[in-house]
């Protein structure tokens, strides 16, 4: 109940464009019990045989009604998903707001793009939340009170008696039927996830299965649980099925309770039989507007569900808050790293424990070790993704977490080594990093990064995820956000690990110039021309293990002179 | 209309359901019109002669009486319906799965793994509506209105005249606005989901937005483009709903033009009453019939394209060899007899040029063969043709001189061991995942297989041990640690053939050392052929094969291999050299 209101307070800006929608639907239905109210009174009429003027009311209102329906569909529908549309923009304007300052760190667990892409499917589902789940009961409920009137004008009996049914259409039978599938639905879910399991084991290790001559068994267990989940999908479209079928008893029903009620009235001469025939067509109109209901009722749910996905998404507290009074930044840029520790959550093992070193501005500095030493965790430490666990990292002597982290964010450039390009023109991703930047400055900062080729094509797409492009024109595109950023600090965080050995050499050589007296902090696992390096710390299991120039450590004949070997044995 | 011939192919596997469910809907048209007679009844007594409520007893009785059995038919319809389609999921669902299975691992390796899953699971239940809602739907709309014609014609040629005229303009304007219109909304589809592409490319790139400090910023555009996106749909929405307008106009239009027609005959004592009211209470269900086919056919549609993808699969995997070895093999023969490739070669479907072209060769029992050459050399095409999931283009691969295709997959599997670069964790224990190697292994032998391995301390400081669960959805293993599971694998299966490809993770010291020492011990006593990236097993090897563009180019010990002056001096050793 609580996440139906948190949801229905989002599109509270739109209620007046809603009411409308509603009213026009309303008078859609309206207008179809009109026609068959006008047709009625029409042939009873006519059969008191009257003059042919006598039926110009019920021919002009056969029509209007007739014509006036199809139009007011047209209308209601422009209307309503016009609202849709505007809801979904306002879903996702909410969600962006609301989730912006929870990246990266709250996000983490919905890194995968499949669960990102649910995310999204999700908020797209929201937008019926207007169209099917809002907008049907006030329409039932407009259409019950226009019954109401008509037949209570003549009959309160008889009003109260078609409530009564229009009340089993509208709310017995769909919550019957929403109940019986309840129970189900759970069920379905559970062995929906686990047929998604088995699916993904089944297609991703198949080459295992045929190997341990397991396919067979995979394959029975994948048909037992979709056996159960049809048992249980038919269990709940035995109730289902009745949801139809059970709105037409309930509407008949109502018509005999009119005749039965009515009937003595007709009798004494206080109704007329034209009327009571026009009740009649217009009763059996009315139960149109309860079809959509157990619809309504079952995207609620999972609207609700929907909702509480999201909501316990942005529920969370952000990792990093922003200082209230932020420090002004640093004049100078010397790096100096203490004590520092860090354990994501739910891990394990402590990412980074204890570690220390300083990077004198202007100096050039390497992080080398296997993966999963903890390196990376550093970038997000220093851009403020999260917080570490004890200790401190100082920039200009001034401890990080004192400063904002926009501010600090605009004065270190990161080259990751996987870059995200954003569907959209080439331009477009390079302004991220320097906006308002003209194509003067672009093109020297493309040139600068070996880009020359793509002068020309600065206004093209550069595909999802940038894939128009090859890995190294992304690569040195980063390079070209980094000189346009123009930042005191440069982060290569295993920048270059994706290329290939000639790319990779002429983009480590790009790097080398425009990186000409900025601090450098080069992450890399790859033990490529260290000998460019000031000093190198060598990380292990979170720890530093080495320090020292690439000579010294070679000399050491220690962790960092094993990893060399290694890698000037291996063939590619 | 929308009649895919794979889809008809299924229904027709499972008639009967749907036959069922057809007739009970024709006896529920039938109760309708039977309905609409009484009522019509009901009505003129009471206008014409009004009495008491004993007077319309009778009537109303049979009213309510057609009102609970057609309630019970179109109950029965929906749920004989129901099941048919139950049926044809399931078994179109065992059927996908098994193709999936036969077509092997360089099938599935060749497809999207998350596309691939959503076809064997969504696609197969998106095609419930075609046949729970759009084929009964069909059903009900060929055969309701020619039964409500057939019961007006008699009492009223004119209005039966009327409505067999408008009828098939509700068919005919579907067609013709459909086509239209599903360009229309095709549009719609495209730009919509442009529209959620660029939202999902905005939180995907959040992290690079907050790393230039621009994700405040770009919310202004998310707002642009939604609201671009918006008025360009309506502008396509505008026409395409005209087409439910003129349906919808159609529909009441004849209502209005029967009511008008009828009404002008009664006043001129040309039509008896009954009839009249008979008629005017049929009308509805005989367009709401056919307007209803194009709402299920909206439902059913999905369905259509969910079949073109299944049936892809389907017809790939029937249009496989069949495997028809029956040979078993017991271990002891298999450890003692040679490999022997001759004039082996294979293609890939698509390609101009042959992966593995004519190659020969013979690998003695308890040796170690290395293979090696530059990446896309056919190194592992070799391996996929020695553990068969793709099967030779021409040659031979056998086991002494018995063609490896005449045994059973299960007997030629069970022989072979296989540690592949990136070997697949299953959404299970760890013990569950070693147990595959060999159902029924004791505690002791799993723990001698995990120490072989060297990852007994790893497994040992888990608080969950043995049963802590792993894969995608369980804890996280490092590359190594999986690797390492994957030898404890073959230390359990235990088989003659250890097909190797050696990891080239090579970033870790400690670790390296330590893979090196339990791949050592594994391949003692084996028949192994390992894709070699360290010079150090290529040194080790008993014998190394080159392979350069699909073709054997050397074949030696490292030793004779060094001392001529060929592709492996060249290519081989100074590439390694020079890293």
């Amino acid at each position: 109940m609580k996440t139906f209101l948190r949801l229905v307070g989002l599109t509270r800006p739109f209620a007046w464009w809603m009411l409308l929608a509603a009213l026009i639907g309303f008078a859609t239905i309206g207008s179809g019990i009109g026609l068959l109210m006008t047709s009625a009174w029409l042939i009873t009429r006519a059969a008191l045989l009257p003059p042919v003027s006598a039926l110009q009311f019920g021919i002009v209102g056969v029509r209007v009604f007739g014509a006036s329906r199809g139009v007011l569909r047209y209308v209601e529908r422009l209307i309503s998903h016009d609202t849709t549309f505007k809801i979904l923009t306002r879903l996702r304007l909410w969600f962006y707001d609301a989730v912006e300052p929870l990246a990266p760190a709250r996000l983490a667990a919905f890194r995968s793009a499949d669960l990102l892409k649910r995310i999204t499917d999700d908020i797209q589902s929201l937008e019926n939340i207007y169209s099917r789940v809002l907008a049907p009961p006030l329409t039932a409920i407009l259409v019950t009170a226009l019954m109401g009137v008509l037949v209570g004008v003549w009959s309160p009996v008889a009003a109260f008696g078609v409530l009564a049914f229009q009340l089993m259409a509208g709310i017995v039978v769909p919550l019957i039927t929403v109940r019986a599938a309840k129970g189900t639905a759970k069920g379905i879910m559970k062995l929906q996830a686990e047929q998604q399991i088995l699916a993904v084991d089944m297609v991703q290790g198949l080459g295992e299965l045929h190997v341990f001559g397991m396919l067979g068994s995979y394959l029975e267990r994948m048909h037992d649980a979709e056996k159960n989940k049809l048992d249980l999908q038919k269990r709940t479209a035995f109730f289902e099925g009745m949801h139809e079928s059970l709105s037409g008893l309930a509407m008949n029903a109502a018509v005999i309770w009119i005749l039965w009620s009515m009937l003595p009235l007709v009798k004494v001469g206080t109704v007329s039989g034209i009327t009571l025939t026009a009740v009649i067509f217009g009763v059996i109109a009315s139960f149109e507007a309860f079809i959509p209901l157990t619809g309504s009722m079952q995207h609620l749910e999972a609207d609700i569900r929907a909702g509480d996905r999201l909501f316990e998404i942005i529920d969370t507290t952000p990792e990093v808050k922003i200082p209230e009074h932020p420090e002004p930044l640093p004049a100078q840029y010397d790096i100096e790293v203490n004590n520092l520790s860090f354990k994501y959550p739910g891990s394990i093992r402590a990412a980074i424990e204890n570690v220390s070193f300083t990077i004198p501005q202007g100096g050039r500095t390497a992080i080398v070790g296997p993966s999963g030493a903890g390196k990376s965790t550093l970038t997000s430490l220093l851009v403020r993704f999260w917080n570490p666990s004890a200790g401190s990292i100082s920039v200009g002597g001034k401890n990080i977490t004192s400063l904002d982290p926009e501010g600090l964010r605009r004065r270190i450039a990161v080259v990751s080594q996987r870059t995200y390009l954003f569907g959209q023109s080439i331009r477009e991703n390079l302004l991220l990093a320097s906006p308002g930047a003209d194509d003067g400055t672009l093109k020297a900062a493309l040139s600068a990064a070996g880009l020359e080729s793509l002068y020309e094509r600065l206004d093209d797409w550069a595909g999802q995820h940038g894939m128009n492009l090859s890995g190294g024109e992304r690569q040195r595109l980063a390079i070209a956000r980094m000189i346009l950023q123009d930042a005191p600090v440069i982060v290569l965080d295993e920048a270059t690990a994706n290329l290939d050995a000639v790319t990779e050499q002429a983009i480590l050589d790009t790097i080398d110039r425009v990186s000409n007296g900025k601090t450098v902090l080069a992450i890399t696992h790859r033990l490529q021309r260290m000998e460019r390096f000031d000093r190198i710390v060598v990380m292990n299991e979170g720890k530093t293990v080495e320090e020292g120039h690439h000579d010294e450590l070679l000399r050491l004949n220690g962790f960092y002179a094993g990893m060399w070997r290694l890698q000037h044995e291996t063939m590619l | 209309m929308n009649l895919d011939r794979n889809l008809i192919g299924l229904l027709k596997e499972e008639k009967q359901p749907f036959i069922l469910s057809s007739l009970f809907g024709s006896i529920g048209t039938l109760l309708l019109i039977c309905q609409a007679w009484v009522l019509g009844g009901i009505i003129e007594q009471v206008f014409k002669a009004p009495g008491g409520r004993s007077a319309i007893l009778p009537l109303a009785g049979l009213f309510a009486l057609f009102s609970i059995l057609r309630m019970i038919m179109g109950w029965s319809a929906n749920q004989t319906a129901k099941h048919g389609t139950l049926l044809i999921r399931k078994k179109l669902s065992r059927r996908l799965a098994c193709a999936v299975g036969d077509l092997g691992p360089a099938f599935t390796r060749s497809e999207q793994s998350g596309r691939l899953v959503t076809t064997m699971l969504k696609g197969v239940e998106s095609i419930d509506a075609y046949f729970s809602q759009f084929i009964p739907q069909l059903f009900l709309a060929l055969v309701t209105p020619l039964m409500i014609l057939a019961a007006v014609f008699p009492s009223d040629w004119i209005a039966g005249t009327i409505m067999v005229l408008t009828a098939p303009l509700i068919p005919f304007f579907m067609i013709v606005i459909g086509k239209s219109a599903s360009a229309a909304t095709e549009k719609q589809w495209t730009t919509m989901s442009r529209m959620s592409g660029y939202f999902l490319d905005m939180l995907e790139g959040l992290t690079t937005l907050k790393l230039f400090a621009q994700a405040k910023a770009r919310r202004d555009g998310i707002e642009e483009a939604s609201e671009k996106f918006r008025l360009s749909t309506m502008k396509v929405l505008k026409i395409a709903f005209l087409s439910s307008l003129t349906l919808e106009l159609v529909g009441t239009i004849g209502i209005a033009v029967t009511a008008v027609s009828i009404g002008v005959r009664l006043t001129s004592g040309a039509m008896p009453f009954r009839p009249a009211v008979f008629i005017l209470l049929l009308i509805p269900d005989f367009y709401l019939t056919l307007r209803q086919l194009g709402t299920k056919f909206h439902a059913g549609m999905e369905g259509g394209t969910a079949s073109k993808e299944i049936h892809e699969i389907l017809d790939k995997a029937s249009a496989q060899p069949e495997v028809t070895g029956k040979l078993e093999l017991p271990s002891e023969t298999a450890s003692l007899l040679p490999i022997v490739i001759d004039n082996l070669s294979y293609t890939f479907p698509d390609s101009p040029k042959p992966a593995l072209d004519s190659v020969s060769c013979t690998l003695r029992p308890g040796t170690v063969t290395a293979l090696t050459g530059p990446s896309g050399a056919g190194k592992s095409t070799f391996m996929n043709l020695l553990l068969r999931f793709i099967e030779p283009d021409s040659g031979a691969l056998s086991l002494g001189t018995v063609p490896i295709v005449n045994y059973t997959q299960e007997a030629w599997y069970r022989n072979i061991a296989w540690v592949p670069q990136h070997p697949f964790l299953f959404n299970a224990s760890i013990k569950d995942n070693l147990l595959m190697a060999k159902p029924g292994a004791t505690q002791q032998q799993i723990e001698t297989a995990l120490l072989q391995a060297g990852l007994i301390e790893m497994v040992k400081s888990l608080p969950e041990g043995l049963d802590t669960m792993i894969g995608e959805q369980g804890a996280r293993l490092s590359g190594g640690e999986a690797q390492r599971l994957s030898l404890a694998r073959a230390f359990l299966k235990d088989s003659p053939i250890l097909l190797l490809d050696e990891p080239t993770s090579h970033t870790d010291p400690i670790l390296e050392a330590r893979l090196r020492i339990a791949m050592a011990e594994l391949m003692h006593g084996r028949t192994v052929v390992m894709i070699a990236h360290r010079l150090e097993s290529i040194r080790n090897a008993d014998r190394i094969l080159v392979l350069d563009g699909g073709r054997l180019v050397q074949s030696g010990t490292h030793e004779e291999l060094s001392a001529i002056d060929g592709f492996y001096r060249h290519a081989v050793l100074s590439s390694m050299e020079a890293a």
